[in-house]
Formats: C-alpha cells, structure tokens, sequence
C-alpha cells in the first residue's frame, strides 16, 4: 500500500495558512505531488543528528548594528505609485471588519 | 568577427584604442537581438532606448579619457533585480506591472562603472525552477537546440549571453540557478560566496541561500564583472565587510601544485556517459597544468536535495507572504473581504510551481513538523557543511560535474517536479554551505550540446576559482564553439 504524508484535508488546511485557495482538482494534483515529495524527504531520517547545532545561515553574522542616522527614504508618492488602490497618502483595501 | 561577438575585455581593448564605439558595440548587440530573439526569447523585457543613450554617454566619458571599469559594455540583467522605473517582474503575473522606485545595489553599482543595461531576462517564476519553463512570460530556449531548455532559473542571462543578445549577465543562484544554465548553454557562471556581494534590490526568494553572480563569455570577464559587483552594502546586513582584492590579479597565474577534490560521491549513478567523459578530460587538464588530483568524499551529498527542499521552500513560503495584492503588484478583481482578496489574488498571481514550493515550505514550518522537518533539514545542513570544511583541509579545489547531463527537451521534466529538483543535484551543496563556485565549458556531447565542469573552494576563495578556472580554460584548449542560429 502507498505511503501517506498528507492527505487532502491537510492540504486544504495548509492552503489556508498560506492564504491560497485551490479547485478540487488542484487539490487532487497537489496532494498527490506534496506525498511524493514528503516521501523523498523521509532520507532524512537516514541520517543520525543526535547532538548537531541547526544550522541556518553558512556564514551566520551576530548583529550586523549600523550606526541610527537618518537617511533618505521613499516619499509617499513613490511608495504609493505602484499600489493597486490608494487613497489619499494610504492603500486602500476592502472591508475588514462589518 | 561581429561586435557582439566579442568579450568584455576584448571590446574593452577596441574602446580604449578607439577602433570601435559603445554606440557600435550596443547597435551590433541590438542588431543580434532583432536576429534571434524570436527564436530564443532570453528577454522578458528590452531596454533598446535607454541602452542606446547610455551608450552615447559612454562613448562621451571616453573621448574625456574616463574608462569605468564596464564603460560602454552592453549588459543583461535577470529580471530579479529591481530597476528604478523599469517593470520588474521576477518571471511572475503577480509582480506584472511592477515599477520598482529605486535600483537594486549591483544595478547602482553596474550604472556606476559605465554599462549599458540592455534589458530584463526570462527566469522561472521567483527563480524557481531548474528549465525556465515556469515563467508567466513564456519558455527561453537553448541557443544550442531551440528544443531545448536553457536551464534555470536565470536562463534568460544565460541563454543572452550564449546567443550573443549581451555581451555579458547577471542572476542570482539559489541552488544552482546560475552555474546549472551556464553549463547548459556553454558560458562561464559563478555563484561568489553568500555575503560577498549585496542582495538589497535582488527579490527574495530563500534568504538564507541566494547569491548574485555574473554569467560572462571566459573567465576573464568573470572577474572584472566581479571586480564591480563584490563588496560590503550597509543596507544588506548579510553583506560581509571583508577585503575584496583585485579578481584580476589571479588570472594566468598557473595551479602549479594544488591539490584538487574530486569527491567519489558525485560520479554515481544518473550521470550521464558523455557528460562524465567531459568532466574526466578535465580532470586531466588540470593535471596537465600541474595540479594534483585526489578522491575526496562528502559523505551527506545524497541527503543535499533533501535538505534543499525543505529549507528553500520554507525560507520562500515567508518571504512570499508579501505578495498580498496590497502595495504593489497584481490585485484580483470583486473581492468582499480582505481574506478572499488575498486568497484570490495569490491563487491567480502565482503559477503551480511557486504554489507547490509555498505550500511544501508552510507545511514544514507548520505546527507539528517544524522538528520533523525544518529542524532535521537544518541539523543535516550542518553536517554537509562539515563535509566541506573538513574537504577543505585536505584539498584546494573541489572538481565535480555542474549538471548530470546536458540540455533536456522543453516539457520533458514539467509533470514531474522530483526529478526536476534532482538536475539540480550537484550544484545544490555550494549554497548550503554558502560557499562560491564557478562552472566552466569544459566540452560538448555527440549531437553539440554544451557541458560545464564545477569548481568549488572555500568561503571568499573567489579568487581562487578564478585562479584555477584561468588555467583550466588556458590548458583544457576547449574548442570555442558558437551557436548555429
């Protein structure tokens, strides 16, 4: 019998999450292709980690502090001319709250 | 000979006597690209008219005497790096109309040294992919064999430069995605270390393994486009302010000596025959010019794709989340509320593949797996990147394959996203381990396909990949070839 890492609820659930919406036959694609490479990735279990420091950056700075001093930045105009609504000096978004 | 044909030095060397214009070189690369672009489609977007004023500046500072160190020289830039008042579109619908308000720091600094931007180039969908086949803007072809892929992400630059449309690129590489199309199309890439050259103004795609890097003609070019674009940014804080030197000065200089890796894990199965012999020649050439090769071994290179593929995905899935149809960007049409316009406009702004990477990374950082996944991939990570430091106590340079094979057909590997991902299998380890790397042609198949040979060293060892990527091109004699289009 084939191996399941996530099922189509789950898929649903991760969509959600990553604020993604999918047809029923994009479901199906998608859960069919994320088993096969969750599956691939259970080689990692191969591998003995007991005691190994994650590593998240190969060549990990510690607090990269420059100096507080003001510089240029964007004005509003520029910030906002690529905004698909803006009002005034805001970008404009429909309704969140009734 | 056409101009745009030529090298940066090379052109540099007319420029200086005066035997040729930047308005000539840049008319003649136009010219090319009016020939073959149809065929080849490495632009997403051309910069004919800007490219041609900034030619007529160029040749201005140079009857002044003042040479930049890229003044006049017609450049491609991947359509990843942001360009002040030029649509930059990372290869996405969702970023379509995008007109970035200020310039990424390798374009600043490009515009600072003279050259000529002549336009954005086709890339997977936000640098992810392996064939450039996921770009909203359609599929570039291999100048070799227009049923071909490019390879990918950036194969637009590679393709620009293999086909004479630039005469010299730029990308970013996040797993490959410089060296693996510089391979496919018969150009020498190379990724430099993580930190050595700022990523402010380069989108995002997993944070904690794009570099940027030059796609140019021979290894000459490769360093004086280093020479520009390396060094400190204080607006990148993972910019390292170490001493740049003088890329240059490692040319010629012969490898006398050096120890090379040649690590037993990347000769296995899957590779294939032809592009094993190539590489095998070029392990002899190195010898010719009086290196020394051994068997090295990384022993957690089969796990490097495992790896890959939940951190990138990961790092991506947050770094995406900024495509919200708020600021900038593509925004759907009648939506009630905010969920279902964010919903909506992701769903219809992003292509299957980016969606797959999006939801593979939100999963493995989700409650419940975080340790399942991104935690054991990193904790992996650490160990391939032992590998490498203890690889380098032993060994100068690390020779490997850049691609298992060459060039595939356009489709053959769309419906399949796991073995897309293992073309990228000898590349990946470099940005795991943020260390730099540099392909090279190094022969050509039976039917002509380019192939490309890796050289890998130690972190800030660019020089010394230039070094030895010099003297590979000076004995190796590989016979230049240029495509038939």
């Amino acid at each position: 019998m084939e191996k399941i890492r996530i099922n189509k609820e789950e898929v649903a659930y991760v969509a959600h999450l990553a604020r993604l919406s999918f047809s029923e036959g994009e479901t199906e694609k998608f859960t069919s292709q994320l088993n096969d490479i969750l599956l691939y990735m259970d080689k990692l279990n191969e591998v003995d980690t007991t005691g190994v420091e994650p590593v998240t950056h190969a060549i990990a700075r510690e607090n990269a502090f420059r100096e507080d001093k003001v510089l240029a930045s964007l004005p509003a105009e520029a910030s906002l001319a690529n905004a698909p609504e803006a009002r005034g000096s805001c970008f404009q978004v429909p309704k969140v709250i009734e | 000979m056409e101009l745009y044909e030529l090298s940066i030095h090379e052109l540099q060397d007319k420029l200086r006597e005066g035997e040729t214009t930047s308005a000539e070189i840049t008319a003649s690369v136009f010219g090319r690209i009016d020939a073959v672009e149809k065929d080849v489609r490495a632009y997403i977007t051309l910069m004919r008219e800007t490219a041609l004023a900034e030619a007529e500046r160029a040749d201005l500072a140079i009857r002044k005497g003042e040479m930049g160190a890229l003044t006049g020289i017609p450049v491609a830039l991947k359509d990843i790096f942001c360009t002040k008042g030029v649509r930059t579109t990372c290869g996405s619908r969702i970023l379509n109309n995008f007109i970035p308000p200020y310039d990424a720091t390798v374009v600043s600094k490009l515009r600072a040294a003279g050259a000529v931007c002549t336009g954005k180039t086709n890339m997977d969908e936000f640098a992810m992919g392996s064939s450039t086949e996921t770009s909203f803007f359609g599929v570039t072809r291999n100048p070799w064999d227009l049923e071909r892929i490019p390879g990918g992400s950036s194969g637009g630059s590679a393709a620009a430069v293999a086909a004479g449309e630039c005469i010299a690129a730029f990308g970013s590489d996040t797993g490959g995605s410089i060296r693996q199309p510089a391979a496919l199309c018969g150009v020498v890439g190379m990724k430099p270390t993580y930190g050595r050259v700022s990523r402010f103004g380069l989108i995002a795609f997993a944070s904690s393994l794009d570099q940027i890097g030059p796609f140019t003609k021979d290894v000459e070019d490769c360093a004086i486009l280093m020479n520009v674009i390396a060094g400190y940014d204080p607006r990148e804080s993972t910019s390292v302010p170490e001493a740049v030197p003088d890329y240059r000065r490692f040319l010629g200089r012969g490898i006398e000596g050096w120890r090379v890796g040649i690590p037993k894990e990347y000769f296995v199965a899957g590779i294939d025959p032809e592009v094993e012999a190539a590489v095998r020649q070029a392990i002899r050439a190195v010898e010719g010019a009086g290196a020394k090769c051994m068997e090295v071994s990384l022993p957690h290179t089969d796990y490097c794709v495992a790896v890959y593929y939940v951190v990138a995905p990961a790092e991506a899935s947050s770094n995406l989340a900024r495509y919200d149809g708020v600021k900038y960007g593509f925004r759907s049409e009648g939506n009630r509320d905010l969920l279902e316009m964010y919903k909506k406009t992701r769903s219809a702004g992003f292509g299957a593949e980016v969606k797959r990477r999006i939801m593979i990374g939100t999963y493995a950082l989700s409650s419940g797996y975080y340790d399942a996944y991104y935690r054991k991939a990193s904790q992996v990570r650490g160990l391939i990147k032992r590998d490498f430091d203890e690889a380098f106590m032993t060994c100068d340079v690390i020779l490997t394959p850049t691609s298992p094979t060459a060039a595939f057909r356009i489709g053959e590997k769309t419906d399949d996203p796991l073995q897309m991902y293992l073309s990228d299998i000898f590349t990946i380890s470099a940005n795991l381990a943020g260390i730099p790397g540099i392909s090279v042609p190094c022969g050509y198949t039976e039917s002509g396909l380019p192939i490309g040979v890796q050289f890998l060293a130690g972190h800030f060892q660019e020089g010394r990949l230039i070094q030895f990527a010099s003297a590979f091109e000076t004995h190796a004699k590989i016979e230049r070839r240029r495509p038939r289009l």
